[in-house]
């Protein structure tokens, strides 16, 4: 019994006419025949990529999704910007722009990637650059897995800070991530599945709950469940566009409400409950906690304390039976214990969702622009110096043609200069308020 | 005479349907409490200003619905035809799949112009439908992007292919602590460029209305919903069919232009606040009675100290003393907190209206020096009772009332602005500095206007 093909699933697929061969037309409406995603896989190397078309999801990629090459990037950022970039540009331009032909209107390009690796860093980087430039007008909202101290790439500080300056000068928002945070909320899911207290009912052997990436396996295969997570974040991201409800909050409202000045538009979220798909069977919260919650540390996705920064401006997502005055009773609650920028005192963008996710009654994202991404830019900036100062590995990076010493100086530059920015918000929290005189009018 | 609503954005079209909702099950009711002539030429009028009768179908409302994303519009439309009593026209609406972003810079100066020919083009046959135009009654939210923005050059188009019919903007003034960061910006945007094109603004506040929901109404779980349908009993309450004068025989016929005509008497002053009692569940209404002088009592308190509702009146405030030697225009005498009207229409509806002493509402110390009352107050009656209330009392103000929410958001948008923050949003689409600053200095002198009463 195949589901009925609608606006909210046309957001994410396409839905193919296999009868006639392999690529028939496209159906706009109807039962669902074949789903394709909307995307585009690239991988300088083979083994990730084979791994997802020979999983569950083979149907939905099909070969004219796919650019990759055999043998990596070597975690070089310029191997991966300037070599591949080079090479393949012509390739990623036609696939882009086949993808964004079959869309009937583009609104924004979600790019996933990491910052310390090559490929993700360098080549993800170029593309984002080259979407810019072939697609101007459609937002670019960039998922960034940001490294941690402990990252045993030794090069991830200059991948991740060259490719800093790509971020700052060409994403509209950027949503960074860190594995350990991740980590953490696998674990925590763990605890409170083996605690024994149960939710709500999702079926056990439901396409929902396939043994893939779940939490009881987090041994074997970590990343998996954490990266659940990070579907999790996207997909709530996106479901008031996708799904109806009393107060709408699209893609480009989020970038608009959220970036008062434009390289500012890094955003910490917050997920409320945690789950991963494959364990939907976490207790509900009550309405009330969930909101709490959204404001505590165990349930970002970086290692970051907002609470003892500066809001620049906060959205609060929600889905489900949540109405106009649970969200007002919630903020008036919250607010007194943040610090809001002082010419955005009441800087809430707010969103109701009707459909919640699968399985439970009501969910929350929160995203804030808030100076508490600070420490995680001067740690970055910290580790980098330590390499740089005693060039070590450098000569990998300016072998590549097109790259040199002012790849580096500049990248460095942009992202003092970003510090910089966070900074002289700062140095306004909780400092007098005096608000600019008015526009005097003749009488 | 027929008005058409060109309904804008989510709010616009959320609230409309409502509106069309209540208007429709109101004229069907049988609760009128009158006689059945009486019931009948309500029922016509009603139907003529507001639905367009096609033969054994359902009444298709006199509406335009626009909307930059589609998925508003495709409820509204879904849920009027569902509810069986009437519907919208099927191909009276448009709407994009992009939506504007919460940007009034992007309705305004990108949706405006390049969607102007095709929603005009449904307006006109709106319009043409009608044997009588009395003019356009715009529905949008000022803090989004569309309502706001779009709605906003939507209203300049209207004046510009309608120089002679009236224009009155309903709209809504968002919740204080933000619905979107960037609201104030939009306010601002959109009040100084309806002031151009507009004949009249009629405001409704979230926070009020949310108020009323909470204490009046009782609803423990206040939704969208519960509020769009307390601002269509204020809406409705003001525009089903009443009578102007005394002893009319025929329902009102132009009910904007009365409206104009009564609240409107200087371009300078054309923001009009609307007030409506009682106020209560349904399943209360069996159990309480009103009385005329209790209900005008009130009203014209809330009048004077600027109440939102009917609860937490302050009845210490009074209206200053005449006759003493202060020069015309000076307002320091005037007691603090006194809420100086230039207009007011009061719209009464139920049992026995014809015996209501409505003198109070005429004394000279509620307005201001340079109209008489005879010109500054006006009432419109029916006997025929409202949407289940068996008497029914509004109140459209052209005064101070919306004096401090106007500071206020002008205020915070002002604020804001100092800082630069999200400019470069705005100039991304054409909306200049320069812009913004001719918005603020419009606004004040708004505010300056009103404040010298």
């Amino acid at each position: 019994m195949k589901g009925i093909y609608d606006e909210a699933l046309s957001s994410f697929f396409r839905n193919i006419d296999t009868r006639s061969g392999g690529d028939g037309p496209d159906i706009y409406k109807g039962k669902i025949c074949s789903l394709k995603a909307r995307a585009l896989l690239i991988d300088m190397e083979e083994g990730v990529v084979n791994e997802i078309l020979q999983g569950p999801l083979r149907d939905v990629f099909d070969s004219k999704q796919l650019i990759t090459d055999v043998s990596g990037s070597g975690n070089n950022w310029a191997v991966g910007h300037k070599v591949y970039g080079c090479q393949y540009r012509d390739d990623i331009v036609e696939k882009l722009r086949k993808n964004a032909e079959h869309c009937d209107c583009l609104q924004c390009f979600f790019i996933i990637h990491s910052m310390g690796g090559g490929t993700g860093s360098g080549l993800g980087t170029f593309v984002l650059n080259l979407l810019e430039d072939e697609f101007p007008e459609v937002y670019r909202f960039v998922t960034s897995v940001y490294p941690s101290g402990e990252d045993d790439v030794i090069t991830s500080p200059y991948n991740s800070v060259l490719a800093m300056k790509e971020l700052n000068e060409h994403a509209d928002c950027v949503l960074p991530i860190e594995n350990e945070s991740l980590f953490d909320i696998v674990n925590k899911i763990h605890q409170m599945i083996n605690s024994g207290k149960l939710g709500s009912t999702v079926k056990q052997n439901s396409l929902v709950t396939s043994s893939a990436g779940s939490a009881k396996s987090v041994q074997e295969k970590p990343f998996d469940a954490m990266n659940n997570i990070v579907a999790n974040l996207l997909l709530n991201l996106t479901s008031s566009a996708r799904f109806e409800g009393s107060l709408n909050m699209d893609l480009n409202e989020i970038s608009m409400n959220l970036v008062p000045f434009p390289r500012l538009h890094y955003l910490v979220s917050s997920l409320t409950p945690l789950y991963t798909l494959a364990d939907v069977n976490v207790p509900s919260r009550r309405l009330d906690q969930m909101f709490s919650d959204a404001f505590s540390r165990d349930h970002q996705l970086i290692q970051a304390d907002p609470k003892h920064s500066l809001y620049l401006a906060c959205a609060l997502l929600v889905r489900g039976n949540v109405q106009v005055s649970d969200l007002r009773r919630n903020i008036e609650r919250l607010k007194p214990s943040l610090h809001f920028v002082s010419w955005n005192q009441e800087g809430w963008k707010t969103g109701l969702c009707s459909v919640p996710p699968v399985g439970h009654s009501h969910s929350l994202l929160a995203l804030a622009n808030n100076t508490c991404v600070k420490p995680t830019f001067i740690e970055l900036k910290d580790r980098f110096m330590k390499l740089y100062k005693k060039k070590a590995h450098l000569h990998h990076y300016l072998h590549v043609d097109g790259m040199e010493q002012s790849c580096f100086s500049e990248a460095m530059s942009s992202l003092s200069d970003l510090i910089e920015e966070y900074n002289e918000l700062d140095a306004t929290k909780g400092g007098p308020r005096t608000d600019p005189s008015r526009l005097k009018i003749a009488v | 005479m027929s008005i058409v609503t060109v309904q804008l954005g989510q709010c616009g079209n959320q609230i409309g349907r409502e509106v069309f909702n209540t208007i429709c099950s109101d004229a069907r009711g049988a609760h009128g409490l009158c006689s059945k002539k009486e019931n009948e030429s309500y029922h016509d009028t009603c139907k003529e200003r507001f639905f367009f009768e096609e033969e054994s179908e359902v009444p298709v409302a006199r509406a335009v619905l626009v909307d930059m994303e589609p998925k508003v519009i495709g409820q509204t439309l879904s849920m009027a035809a569902r509810s069986g009593c009437w519907k919208y026209d099927g191909h009276s609406h448009f709407c994009q799949k992009q939506g504007s972003g919460n940007n009034w810079a992007n309705g305004y100066s990108v949706h405006g112009p390049r969607h102007k020919e095709a929603i005009m083009n449904l307006v006109q046959k709106e319009a043409e439908k009608c044997d009588r135009l009395s003019g356009f009654f715009t529905i949008m939210s000022m803090a989004g992007g569309t309502g706001s923005g779009l709605g906003a050059f939507v209203t300049q188009c209207l004046r510009d292919a309608f120089p002679t019919s009236f224009i009155l903007n309903h709209v809504i003034w968002p919740y204080g602590t933000g619905e979107v960061i960037v609201q104030n910006y939009n306010s601002v945007l959109t009040l100084s460029h309806l002031y151009q094109s507009s004949d009249a603004l009629l405001v409704h506040e979230n926070d009020v209305i949310h108020k009323i929901c909470a204490q009046l109404m009782n609803i423990k779980q206040i939704s969208f919903r519960d509020v769009n349908q307390v601002i269509a009993h204020q809406l409705g309450s003001v525009f089903q069919p009443t009578y102007a004068g005394e002893g009319g025989l025929l329902y009102s016929r132009n009910p904007l232009g009365d409206l104009m005509e009564t609240l409107v008497p200087h371009p300078e002053f054309k923001m009009l606040g609307l007030r409506n009692i009682p106020q209560m569940p349904e399943n209360s209404l069996a159990y309480s009675t009103f009385t005329w002088p209790g209900l005008i009592k009130h009203l014209r308190q809330m009048l004077i100290a600027n109440a939102k509702m009917e609860e937490g009146i302050d009845w210490q405030v009074r209206p200053p003393r005449l006759g003493s030697s202060i020069p015309s225009g000076c307002s320091t005498n005037k007691p603090l907190h006194f809420n100086t009207s230039i207009a007011n229409l009061v719209i009464l509806r139920g049992k026995d209206v014809h015996s209501v002493d409505l003198g109070s509402f005429w004394d000279p110390s509620l307005y201001t020096s340079w109209l008489n009352p005879q010109d500054a107050f006006h009432a419109w009656k029916t006997p025929r009772a409202f949407n289940k209330y068996e008497k029914s009392a509004s109140l459209v103000s052209n005064s101070q009332f919306l004096l401090k929410p106007l500071d206020n958001v002008v205020g915070k948008a002002w604020n804001m602005f100092a800082s630069k923050a999200y400019i470069h949003q705005y100039t991304k689409y054409g909306i200049e500095e320069e812009d913004f600053l001719d918005s603020f200095t419009a606004l004040e002198q708004v505010i300056s206007s009103y404040t010298i009463l």
